[in-house]
């Protein structure tokens, strides 16, 4: 009956969402943000703790949400482990494209590359336009914890 | 109530032959035939209600209460009869008791802001209770802070029913000026004891104002058996189109009661040293109404009275009925609110699935429904809830479409376990 929803809904989407790996708060944390979707009621509370050279070492969150918004935030997490806060930077600007569009921006390079394959299997997104959301708030969240504000709306 | 017992397909052949006066519902999507089960957040459009806009377009159409020309006086006309016919369907004592606004957010804020701040002092209280929209909350908490009256919540019972108890204890001091509240809950489809809310508010001096948004849609409303205040609804919940409304008040109260907005049509004389205002309803509609609008307000509260609340009733009791007997027998389904009197809307939750993914899925199976907080923040915490998936019934909704939704979400349980 869903058939057309193996697209969004992949194994490994549902595999992160049902079993997050980093659903939890860090212990130890310097930087953090909220991200809330009023519209639908979506949360996602991220920590994010720095390494002494600067490089992201650990990223935990919180999250009430659906599968889409804690597997997103759960795949997240993995990719920004050992990247730097500018890497992070541009690989949420290429996954809001990959969520938009479905495809990957041109010029995609180095370490983003990698990381947008793992990201790959939530581009079924594009496909779902009030779904997107869903998948961007931890990105957004994100760029707010390394603005230093603590609060970030969605799209 | 026992709803479960009418759980049979109603005989209403009218209801049945009405289906097809809603052009909408032969649409699919995804490949499949439409389940429209989202009429609480906004109903489809029978084509009486098109077509009277249509014509009025085609055939009328020039701006009301200002031309002295033939179209101006046949739209003045068209516009004043749909203030009639929502002065027939509310039971109102005259049609100038009837203010068009734009919706019921509108309404209500027309109130907080001219009633609330016109009449109302600092010390008084507004109560309303735990089941509001956040429409019935807002402007109550605008007019807080902008007036220094307090705002009371009564609280909501397990069963999704208004607790009266503490309801009268917090009228107990006589501060409450002004008791707001739902008629029907959107998020629970508790029917509120209006009549007995108003008579307590009544004998501790406070007004009532009755939110009908989801009321009125499926029950027939009597403002003057109630002995309401105010009473508000909103267009195109009632089939007809959006952005047109109406506020119900007492004459002597509209009469008391300040302008809202100031601009035409609201004036009797414009100088520059001071204005006067015109006679009610039209002291509250500054500036050109939304006259297409209004006419197919009137057209879609026609279609209703030829139906009649009766069937409507019935055959929304038999679906609620139906629905909560299906959706029972869903493992981990959990539906909110038990209340004893309640109509034609059902939220719930599904164990260990968001209610976001609840709705992508039925919607791939071509089922509309409602996903999230239903504009009932408060209400979602009181059940201990994030959001909820809602499903809502109308006029047009079949027990086939009702087995489509239990069949779908059996399959969504699967598909997530």
């Amino acid at each position: 009956m869903f058939d057309d929803l193996a697209e969004l809904y992949q194994d490994v989407i549902l595999e992160h969402s049902k079993r997050p790996r980093h659903g939890q708060r860090l212990a130890c944390f310097d930087a953090d943000a909220k991200g809330d979707n009023p519209m639908c009621g979506d949360r996602v509370q991220l920590f994010v703790r720095h390494a002494a050279d600067g490089r992201i070492e650990d990223v935990g969150f919180e999250a009430r949400g659906c599968a889409i918004s804690v597997a997103s935030a759960d795949l997240m997490a993995e990719v920004l482990r050992g990247r730097t806060d500018e890497e992070a930077r541009q690989m949420a600007e290429k996954f809001r494209e990959l969520a938009r569009t479905g495809k990957l921006a041109e010029g995609a390079a180095g370490a983003a590359d990698e990381a947008l394959e793992t990201l790959q299997p939530l581009a079924g997104v594009h496909g779902y336009p009030s779904r997107v959301k869903c998948a961007t708030l931890p990105w957004h969240a994100l760029i707010a914890a390394l603005q230093g504000r603590k609060e970030a709306g969605s799209e | 109530m026992n709803v479960v017992s009418l759980a049979k397909e109603p005989a209403a052949k009218s209801l049945a032959e009405a289906r097809a006066d809603f052009p909408i519902l032969g649409q699919r999507v995804h490949g499949r035939p439409l389940v429209f089960l989202d009429s609480a957040a906004s109903a489809q459009k029978p084509r009486a209600v098109i077509a009277a806009m249509v014509e009025t377009m085609e055939t009328q159409y020039a701006n009301v209460h200002r031309g002295l020309h033939w179209m101006s006086e046949r739209t003045t006309e068209a516009y004043e009869a749909a203030r009639r016919a929502a002065a027939r369907v509310l039971n109102a004592r005259e049609a100038e008791e009837i203010v068009f606004v734009r919706n019921s957010t509108e309404a209500i804020n027309l109130v907080a802001h001219s009633y609330g701040r016109g009449v109302l002092r600092a010390g008084q209280a507004v109560l309303i209770s735990e089941m509001e929209h956040h429409s019935n909350i807002v402007p109550w908490q605008l007019l807080r802070e902008a007036r220094g009256t307090e705002l009371r919540v009564a609280p909501v019972s397990d069963a999704g029913e208004l607790d009266l108890e503490t309801f009268e204890r917090l009228l107990g001091d006589g501060k409450v000026g002004l008791v707001a509240i739902t008629h029907m809950s959107n998020v629970l489809g508790t029917v509120t004891p209006a009549g007995r809310i108003v008579r307590m508010a009544h004998a501790a001096g406070a007004r009532v104002l009755l939110d009908g948004s989801q009321a009125i849609v499926h029950r027939p409303v009597d403002v003057q058996a109630l002995d309401a205040d105010f009473y508000v609804f909103t267009g195109h919940k009632l089939y007809g189109p959006t952005g047109i409304g109406v506020l119900w008040a007492r004459r002597e109260l509209l009469e008391r009661m300040p302008p809202f907005l100031g601009g035409g049509e609201m004036i009797s004389e414009v100088t520059f040293e001071r204005s006067t205002w015109a006679t009610v309803p039209h002291k509250f509609e500054a500036g050109t109404p939304a006259i297409i609008e209004a006419i197919g307000l009137g057209a879609a509260i026609r279609y209703v009275e030829e139906i009649g609340y009766p069937a409507i009733t019935a055959h929304e009791a038999a679906l609620t009925g139906h629905a909560l007997a299906r959706l029972a027998s869903i493992p981990g389904l959990r539906v909110l609110g038990q209340a004893e009197d309640r109509g034609g809307v059902v939220s719930f939750t599904l164990e260990r699935v968001h209610a976001h993914d609840v709705a992508t899925l039925l919607d791939r199976s071509g089922i509309a429904v409602r996903a999230g907080h239903h504009c009932a923040e408060p209400l979602m915490r009181r059940f201990g809830v994030d959001s909820t998936a809602r499903a809502s019934f109308a006029l047009y909704t079949t027990m086939g479409e009702i087995d489509a939704l239990a069949e779908a979400l059996a399959k969504v349980r699967e598909f997530f376990r």
